[in-house]
């Protein structure tokens, strides 16, 4: 096998490992602002994943949109909980460990018997024309798209005047 | 033009919010507006029932067929009803705003949902639908709400990501989103692993969005614990589109009638139409029971689908044709009887039917429509719930399926059992000392209601020309 090849999926591997950990930490933090950095760091690292995947704008879009407006909308949700108990940290870390003990286990395992599965390759029946120019990108092929992620992000800032204006 | 549909409401949304007072006046009339400009146009292309009519602009092209007509009518129904009850139940201006902007923006979704041939605008114009009703159910910040918007957004979240996923791989496959295109390939190769996963995948992702059993989970409390405007669109039609419309058209126009697809359709139906209609009965509040009866609509919705795969052609047009006009009907009488709701809720404060009684005495039009809507829903003749459960078992017994049909009938009687419970608790028997001074709801429930009843006996009166002008059209396989 090239080494450089040997060398970029290690870097792959590395990366998703690190953004599984992100992942599992956002879930499972039990603080809101952690949990919120945590998720930034998911982001992050999938914008790594996506620039070295060849895809540089879903990367941009990715880093803006995730890392931007889930982030604010996360920590604007300390304004709606109050802190808890003792009694409640303690059974939340007792429910965390039940839940969330087995989860990476499962997951490595699925992941390594997915590895050593049989599969006849995909047969690809025609390849992605790879359009280099974002304007040509937004404002032809996917312009609808476009206008479709303009009203998410309306609704997303409708989410925010109407849950937590009155908060923050 | 298809494509105003998507961005009058846009536009709306954002000259509503200019910083002029009078614009917020006219926000309800203008959502009326909207939505009776939206049902002309659907009936303008409905009667031609024409495949694929030529429609001349950029984004929505050859788009208005039966099926996509049929749900952009349906959709400005239940609209103009949902409005209606905001008018009638809003808290106050504020929140009555704020809810009419989120459901302009819900409906807009829908809309390019419903009129897409793309997978992944498909999968944008539905999260538009869905993040939309996330915040409409959660818009009063009282614990239930957040509840239930909660659980709709992890459940939501589950079903995205496995469409994701399933998009992923069939771009990968074919190279493109496009429907066509991805058929097409599908057709090529549809037997290899990976394909049957990605269909397995969508199709998972749908039924979730679709709330059938064992998916079921977040839908009562979503459906319960919601405002009564957001409701009524929610059951409505937003599950409808979000879910059993996107499988019928995923089905119909990119997977196929694959034998897999046939036998989990089935069994997924038959498990949703008993599982639903059991539940409800153990029901003591209104709107729970109607969440679970939806999920038991649902479910024959689903055994219609599930006949698309059967050798008997006609059997196949015939249990589409059947489903796609019991989804109608369910919009039309599911959300009928969510408007009755509001109005029991408002005029005594109360849903629990263990304290209700006699209201039919004091509130006629609501008792009398709320009657109209449980025969449609139990499949009672002439009403149109009756005619679309008849073709979807007359499919199944034409396509050799005689269990399942001798199910969707049993379970007709468990419908009509819940539903005579729920009226003899609510309307019939006698008045509660407490309710003496309650009076029939205002205009603002009254008229939705007469006008959602009118359209349950039309629609059944007129299908023989229904049946040959929009339902066997819709395309067989």
């Amino acid at each position: 096998m090239d080494p450089n090849y040997k060398i970029a999926l290690l870097e792959n591997i590395i990366l998703m490992a690190a953004m599984l950990l992100g992942t599992l930490a956002t879930a499972m933090l039990r603080q809101f602002i952690k949990a919120a950095i945590a998720l930034a760091f998911t982001s992050v690292v999938l914008c790594i994943l996506m620039f070295k995947l060849a895809a540089p704008w879903a990367a941009v879009f990715e880093l803006s949109v995730c890392a931007g407006l889930i982030t604010v909308v996360f920590i604007s949700a300390v304004s709606l909980v109050r802190p808890a108990t003792e009694e409640e940290r303690a059974a939340h870390v007792r429910f965390k460990v039940r839940r969330y003990f087995l989860l990476p286990v499962v997951l490595l395992a699925v992941g390594c018997g997915l590895s050593y599965m049989p599969v006849r390759p995909l047969p690809l029946l025609a390849t992605t024309e790879l359009v280099t120019d974002m304007r040509a990108l937004l404002w032809g092929p996917r312009a609808l798209d476009l206008l479709g992620q303009i009203l998410v992000l309306l609704a997303g800032v409708w989410g925010v005047v109407i849950l937590f204006k009155e908060e923050t | 033009m298809p494509s105003l549909l998507v961005i009058l409401p846009l536009l709306a949304v954002l000259l509503l919010n200019l910083p002029l007072n009078f614009l917020r006046r006219l926000a309800q009339p203008a959502a009326l507006l909207f939505a009776v400009y939206q049902a002309l146009f659907a009936l303008q292309v409905l009667p031609a029932g024409c495949t694929g009519c030529p429609t001349h602009e950029r984004w929505f092209v050859n788009v208005l067929d039966p099926l996509t007509s049929v749900l952009l009518l349906a959709i400005a129904i239940v609209m103009f009803a949902a409005v209606c009850v905001l008018r009638a139940t809003a808290s106050d201006e504020k929140h009555g705003f704020n809810a009419l902007n989120l459901m302009l923006l819900a409906v807009a979704g829908m809309n390019g949902l419903v009129m897409v041939r793309d997978l992944f605008s498909l999968y944008i114009f539905l999260e538009i639908a869905s993040v939309s009703s996330f915040l409409l159910i959660a818009a009063q910040r009282d614990m239930g709400g957040l509840e239930g918007a909660f659980k709709y957004l992890v459940m939501s979240a589950l079903a995205t990501m496995m469409m994701l996923a399933s998009i992923g791989l069939l771009l990968a496959y074919s190279g493109s989103t496009k429907f066509m295109v991805v058929a097409e390939a599908l057709h090529a190769h549809g037997s290899h692993g990976y394909l049957l996963t990605a269909i397995g995948l969508f199709l998972g992702g749908l039924l979730i969005k679709s709330g059938v059993v064992p998916f079921h989970g977040w839908l009562p409390d979503a459906y319960a614990a919601a405002p009564a405007a957001a409701s009524t669109l929610l059951a409505g039609i937003v599950t409808k589109c979000t879910g059993v419309y996107t499988l019928i058209r995923l089905v119909q126009d990119v997977f196929g009638p694959a034998v897999a697809t046939q036998q989990l359709l089935l069994i997924f139906g038959a498990l949703s139409v008993v599982v639903g209609a059991l539940a409800a009965l153990g029901q003591s509040d209104l709107k729970r029971l109607l969440a679970y009866s939806s999920i038991s609509q649902v479910g024959y919705i689903l055994l219609g689908l599930g006949v698309c795969g059967s050798a008997n052609k006609f059997a196949a047009q015939l249990g589409v044709a059947g489903a796609v006009f019991h989804l109608f009907n369910h919009a039309i009488f599911k959300t009928l009887l969510f408007v009755n709701a509001a109005a029991v809720e408002k005029q005594t404060g109360t849903r629990d039917m263990n304290r209700l009684g006699g209201l039919a005495q004091k509130m006629p039009i609501t008792g009398l429509t709320s009657l109209l809507a449980m025969f449609a829903t139990a499949g009672v003749p002439p009403l149109a719930g009756f005619w679309s459960k008849l073709l979807i078992i007359a499919a199944l017994w034409l396509a050799g399926l005689h269990g399942y049909a001798v199910l969707g009938i049993a379970a007709s009687l468990l419908t009509l059992a819940y539903f005579l419970s729920m009226q003899r608790r609510v309307f019939f028997g006698l008045l509660r000392p407490e309710f003496a001074h309650v009076r029939e709801a205002g205009w603002a429930l009254t008229v939705p209601s007469l006008l959602l009843a009118a359209i349950l006996v039309g629609v059944g009166l007129a299908l023989p020309w229904l049946i040959g002008s929009f339902l066997l059209p819709v395309k067989g396989f």
